[in-house]
């Protein structure tokens, strides 16, 4: 879906080795609890493939993996397009803060909640525009731009929230990160996130955009001998970006019913950095691939769940993630994949 | 001719006129503001920041770049702190904050150049790694008490016109000379601007870019950790959520002080120069004393993007820089990256 | 005694470098075949020869950047196994290339010196390393500010720099690697005038060059090189123009000229045909330190062919005409209608196409499928919200696979995947779908084997018959006399004159390439002082 059929047979996808990791994460868990003594067994209380109905909504490790792995999802869908134009944005996790505290300031202000979430999303669509004008046409190396706002936004986000944390009670937009339509038992942010991965999907491969894209970061000088508007095709993406950070915000603030500028969105670039790349996309440009981002976002969450089911705490987290980002860089990059391509034999 | 050279020397010239634009500003709103005292504060308070700049600006210098030097200040904060409070001396803390620092630079280098990876991602990894490493070792704030701690904080200090200059801005002036001298001086500094002016010209001119590369991330880590553990000494204690952002200032404080982020250009003097910018603005907040510490980061983010876009203003200008026909063949691509 | 005193009195002197039988094979293909060169003291020797020649990969051998496979290089007597830069340098053999290796942001002094700065306890001693660096320059008969940063320096002065550092290490042989490429005449002047001081004090050089005319201007004697193999070695003096370029493409210039060589043409060549406007016309297209003003126009349903050696502004005008690099000078119009300068976007949109000369790095996606590469141009006239349905994505694909004949496993598979011919007819096809009024087409049967060339060759015949305008650039002579209608030869990056009908041949061609400008004295035109 994310890559046009018939281009790769599924076993070729990128998208099947996060979905591979996840897999095989949820059946080591359950070995686990299975083989430990004094484990809860399979299904037992506490057991990471149990589910319980809580409030009348399924429960569990599983779903927690979906429900918070659906704004990383979100984030990730951002910036695969960046990814793919040979950028990269750090700003995401401050973007996300940002987003939080302006939408949550406005609802205690009591500006209609409607207004404030599209307050707060147009707020992130325009740090995104910020950054992709600095690179595209600024010229600036696009991890200095979005380091600035990565730092700096966070700081603008203690400033709109007046340096607390600011809790709320509003129906609309707890519902973004709580809610549970009766219709569909599953978590709203995971709802959003394949909604999201739908409509983004839509809009890159449904039109040529997502071509012109790949183009650009592929082969920048062919791309403009055939006449692609490079510039304005990244500046672009930069403003997908923060308006999916925007989201991934809201649903972040939407989950603990307040806006926390200080931790709101933390680590939330290397999440996103690290759904991408297992997902496929390279971070030399060009190739891109949706599917494997939005399921490099769920492998991150399981890998996370898996570490608080084993009481690893969330601040150790990123040093396995960290450590995957670079080894999976350093099985793409050129000499390594020179040295593979040395042993595969070319097609004449 | 002189216009060129002026041109060249603007930024510099740009960040000396905004130091003293502020510290007139400041003398003008609030009493004793450029005052001895409040100078050796700010370099008692910035000399882990100075320290650090210092072995960014050979990275920057070299046309690379690292992240991972907030964490990586934290990091070896808590490890000095942390081995205090087994019972270490803190000075013999150093050498060995030192080793780590500068053996996890050199990891990061020779990532970057074994793999030819972006020098952002594998220092950005490191950032995390580091960060994460950090509160492995200990994850809440770690406070020690030694007396040669005591003593540093108390007696340790140089006087200097009726106030009194700490031990660890003597240090952080020491390194900043040093590494002038290193970058202007001798051989390897001037690999290091022949990398960063052209990786490509260098190599085929005969410098070992491998070696280079790692070199200067090894000082870079090393440069931190030495910052790391003038900070746990300053704070006397280690933190593992201290410092996050710091990259952001001290990789400001270099492009203020007049070192292109492309490579190649730039000082270790002019570092301190920055240095001395962001602590003035910070500073100015404190005695506004009504505004939000947050404003610290904004200003610096701004900086940091006024000064990056001057420089790349300068350089399309052609004042700057005119190759002529691109004569050391210099294809700029179309697409910035 | 002058150079060419020094040349017949080989004994004297026993050659400075003597390069003997050298093979240089690279998988599946020999670059060079036993070639032998020899090079005297305060000589300077010219290597010519066209695109694949083998002159690049001599001067590599020399230079210790490759190892031959075969033969042995004397310098003064000894044999000598240069294995890397340094070590060539070691042995007084320094190489200057194309690209000139200089760092632009440090001073001329520390460019001189780099690696080799002289230090006192780790220390560099300033004033000693300034000393060396202007003692180097000296020799070049130059005065520049020692200071100053080799980015703020003209090409030329870059170049004299750049040899001042090789000459630092005392270099007895110089090999000078395409050095007046960037150059203008008074640059080229300069540059002469250090190679002839150096000659005097007795150094050997070797020069590499594509301009006939510089060669006659200073080189001593001429090696050329064809396929690899040595064609022949000659005295300046003792080997006319028309014979050089014969040596050089393998072509016999026929005994009989057609006529003088035609003067630089200032009027656009043939008459426009009366009823209609030119498919594609440039009026005074230039480009500062590029391509010297040219005129020309091309109508449909003919072929206009650039001929010219290597270097002589071919594909600098070819984008000039697609909008790639804004002219400084002159205008392009299609149909009559003017194109807005330097836009690709506004070429495309009225119908123009071209396909770059390095199709790897300039045209296609080499990841993507052929599908995708085909439909690229297309889709972006169409823009990226009008997109091609699959199924007409697939049907032009497959039209074009069969079409072209393109030996590909699948519409699916990666360009890069398929040989040379095969990339070639993708790039071909994309721009097909576009349905161009003119057709520019950079090197077409460059790198690609015989086969796949004549169907090309075919293929660009059957286009020029169907009503496209095509303007085609080729280094094969005979492709040009064969395809076209009618010719441009530019020479030194300026028109040397226009050829039609019965009067476009290969020597016609060749006369007119090896011609002598109407002011012998001028090394190569200079570009900028028309297009100033």
């Amino acid at each position: 879906m994310a890559t046009p059929a018939g281009q790769r047979s599924w076993h070729a996808s990128p998208a099947v080795w996060p979905v591979l990791g996840i897999v095989s994460l949820v059946l080591l868990n359950a070995l686990f609890d299975k083989l430990l003594p004094g484990g809860p067994g399979l299904f037992g209380p506490g057991a990471f493939l149990r589910l319980s109905m809580r409030d009348g909504v399924p429960a569990g490790a599983l779903v927690d993996i979906l429900n918070y792995g659906g704004a990383i999802a979100i984030l990730a869908l951002g910036m695969t397009p960046v990814i793919a134009t040979r950028g990269v944005d750090l700003s995401v996790g401050s973007v996300m803060a940002l987003a939080g505290a302006v939408a949550a300031s406005l609802v205690v202000a009591d500006v209609p909640s409607i207004a404030a979430l599209a307050t707060a999303l147009a707020v992130g669509a325009a740090c995104g525009l910020c950054n992709g004008v600095l690179v595209s046409f600024g010229g600036v190396q696009p991890f200095v731009v979005t380091l600035v706002l990565m730092v700096a936004g966070r700081g603008v986000a203690q400033l709109v929230t007046g340096s607390q944390i600011t809790t709320f009670h509003d129906p609309l937009l707890e519902f973004v990160g709580l809610g549970r339509p009766a219709w569909l038992p599953l978590p709203m942010p995971f709802i959003l996130a394949t909604a999201m991965l739908g409509a983004t999907v839509l809009a890159l491969r449904r039109t040529a955009l997502g071509l012109f894209t790949e183009a650009v970061g592929s082969n920048p000088e062919a791309a403009a001998l055939v006449g692609v508007r490079s510039r304005l095709l990244v500046a672009a993406a930069y403003v997908f970006c923060g308006l999916c950070a925007a989201l991934a915000g809201l649903i972040a603030m939407a989950n603990i019913k307040g806006a926390d500028p200080f931790n709101a969105g933390r680590n939330a670039e290397l999440a996103a950095i690290f759904a991408v790349v297992v997902g496929g996309t390279s971070l030399a440009g060009g190739r891109m691939c949706l599917l494997g981002a939005f399921a490099g976002a769920f492998l991150l969450q399981a890998l996370t769940t898996t570490m608080y089911a084993r009481n690893i705490g969330a601040d150790v987290a990123p040093l396995p993630q960290a450590l995957a980002i670079l080894a999976v860089c350093i099985v793409g990059s050129p000499p390594v994949a020179a040295m593979l391509g040395r042993r595969r034999k070319r097609t004449p | 001719m002189r216009a060129l050279l002026a041109s060249r020397n603007l930024p510099s010239l740009a960040a000396a006129a905004i130091l003293a634009v502020l510290v007139v500003a400041g003398s003008v709103r609030f009493e004793h503001f450029a005052s001895v005292g409040n100078l050796s504060n700010l370099l008692g308070d910035y000399a882990f920041v100075a320290i650090a700049a210092v072995g960014a600006t050979f990275v920057i210098l070299a046309g690379g770049i690292d992240l991972s030097v907030g964490s990586m200040v934290a990091f070896t904060a808590m490890l000095a702190a942390w081995l205090v409070d087994r019972g270490w001396h803190p000075l013999a803390t150093v050498p060995v904050c030192l080793a780590i620092g500068a053996a996890l630079g050199a990891a990061m280098g020779g990532l970057i150049h074994a793999f030819a990876l972006p020098a952002f991602i594998v220092t950005l990894a490191g950032m995390f790694a580091l960060r994460a490493a950090t509160f492995l070792l200990h994850d809440q704030p770690l406070g020690i008490v030694h007396p040669f701690l005591s003593w540093m904080s108390r007696d340790a200090a140089v006087p200097l016109g009726g106030a009194a200059l700490p031990a660890r801005a003597v240090l952080m002036l020491a390194v900043v000379a040093l590494g002038a001298i290193v970058a202007g001086r001798t051989r390897f500094g001037r690999r290091v601007y022949a990398l960063g002016g052209s990786p490509r010209s260098a190599e085929a001119m005969g410098v070992s870019v491998g070696t280079t590369t790692v070199a200067v991330y090894a000082l870079a880590g090393a440069c931190a950790a030495l910052a790391g553990v003038v900070f746990a000494s300053a704070k006397r204690a280690g933190d593992p959520t201290a410092l996050v952002g710091l990259e952001l200032t001290v990789i400001a404080a270099v492009v203020i002080g007049g070192t292109l982020l492309s490579g190649g250009v730039g000082s270790v003097g002019g570092t301190l120069l920055g240095v001395l910018i962001l602590g003035v603005i910070r500073l100015l907040i404190d005695f506004q004393g009504n505004l939000n510490a947050a404003w610290t980061s904004v200003a610096t983010g701004v900086l940091l993007l006024a000064f990056a876009g001057l420089q790349r203003a300068l350089a399309g200008l052609g004042g700057w820089a005119d190759r002529g026909t691109g004569g050391a063949a210099r294809i700029e691509p179309r697409l910035p990256r | 005694m002058t150079p060419a005193e020094r040349l017949n009195h080989p004994a004297a002197s026993p050659p400075l470098v003597d390069v003997r039988g050298v093979v240089m094979d690279y998988p599946g293909v020999r670059a060079l075949d036993r070639v032998s060169f020899d090079l005297a003291r305060g000589e300077i020797h010219a290597l010519m020869g066209e695109n694949g020649a083998g002159k690049s990969t001599l001067v590599k051998i020399l230079a210790g950047r490759q190892r031959p496979t075969a033969g042995t290089i004397r310098l003064g007597g000894t044999e000598i196994r240069p294995a890397s830069t340094r070590h060539a340098e070691a042995h007084g053999v320094s190489t200057v290339f194309q690209e000139i290796d200089l760092v632009p942001t440090l001073s001329v002094a520390d460019n001189i010196c780099l690696g080799r700065e002289p230090t006192r306890l780790g220390l560099v001693r300033r004033p000693r390393l300034r000393a060396r660096a202007a003692a180097a320059l000296r020799r070049l008969g130059i005065a520049i500010d020692l200071d100053r940063t080799v980015e703020e320096l003209p090409t030329a002065i870059q170049q004299l720099v750049a040899i001042s550092r090789a000459l630092d290490c005392d270099a007895r042989v110089l090999v000078l690697d395409e050095p007046t490429s960037s150059l203008d005449a008074s640059e080229t002047g300069t540059l002469f005038e250090a190679l002839r001081r150096l000659r005097e004090q007795g150094l050997g050089i070797v020069f590499v060059t594509h301009f006939i005319e510089q060669v006659y201007a200073i080189a001593d004697r001429i090696t050329v090189l064809r396929n690899g193999a040595r064609v022949g070695c000659w005295t300046t003096a003792a080997l006319s123009r028309e014979a050089l370029v014969s040596a050089m493409t393998g072509r016999r210039l026929e005994a009989v000229h057609r006529g003088p060589a035609a003067a630089p043409e200032r009027e656009p060549i043939g008459a426009p045909a009366a009823h209609a406007p030119p498919a594609l016309a440039a009026r005074d297209l230039g480009r500062r330190r590029s391509i010297h003003p040219v005129s020309l126009h091309v109508s449909c349903g003919e072929a206009l062919g650039l001929a010219g050696l290597l270097g002589s502004g071919r594909t600098e005008l070819a984008r000039l005409l697609f909008g790639a690099d804004a002219p400084d000078t002159g205008r392009v119009e299609v149909e009559g209608r003017p194109l807005p300068v330097g836009s690709v976007r506004a070429a495309i949109a009225a119908g123009v196409a071209m396909t770059p000369e390095d199709r790897k790095s300039q045209g296609l996606l080499l990841d993507f499928s052929v599908r995708e590469n085909i439909v690229l141009a297309l889709q972006s006239r169409r823009g990226p919200l009008h997109p091609l349905p699959r199924a007409e994505q697939d049907r032009l694909a497959a039209h074009y696979i069969e079409a072209l004949a393109i030996a590909a496993p699948g519409p699916d598979t990666p360009v890069g995947q398929l040989s040379g011919g095969n990339q070639q007819k993708v790039l071909l096809a994309r721009w097909l779908a576009v349905q161009p009024v003119v057709l520019i087409l950079d090197e077409p049967t460059r790198g690609i084997d015989v086969g796949a060339r004549a169907e090309i060759e075919r293929l660009i015949l059957d286009l020029r018959a169907r009503g496209m305008a095509i303007v085609l650039i080729s280094s094969e002579l005979d492709e040009i006399v064969r395809l076209c209608d009618r010719a441009l030869v530019l020479r030194d990056r300026t028109a040397a004159g226009a050829l039609a009908g019965e009067a476009l041949d290969e020597s016609a061609v060749l006369a007119m390439v090896a011609a002598a400008p109407a002011s012998a004295s001028i090394a190569n035109r200079t570009v900028d002082e028309d297009a100033g």
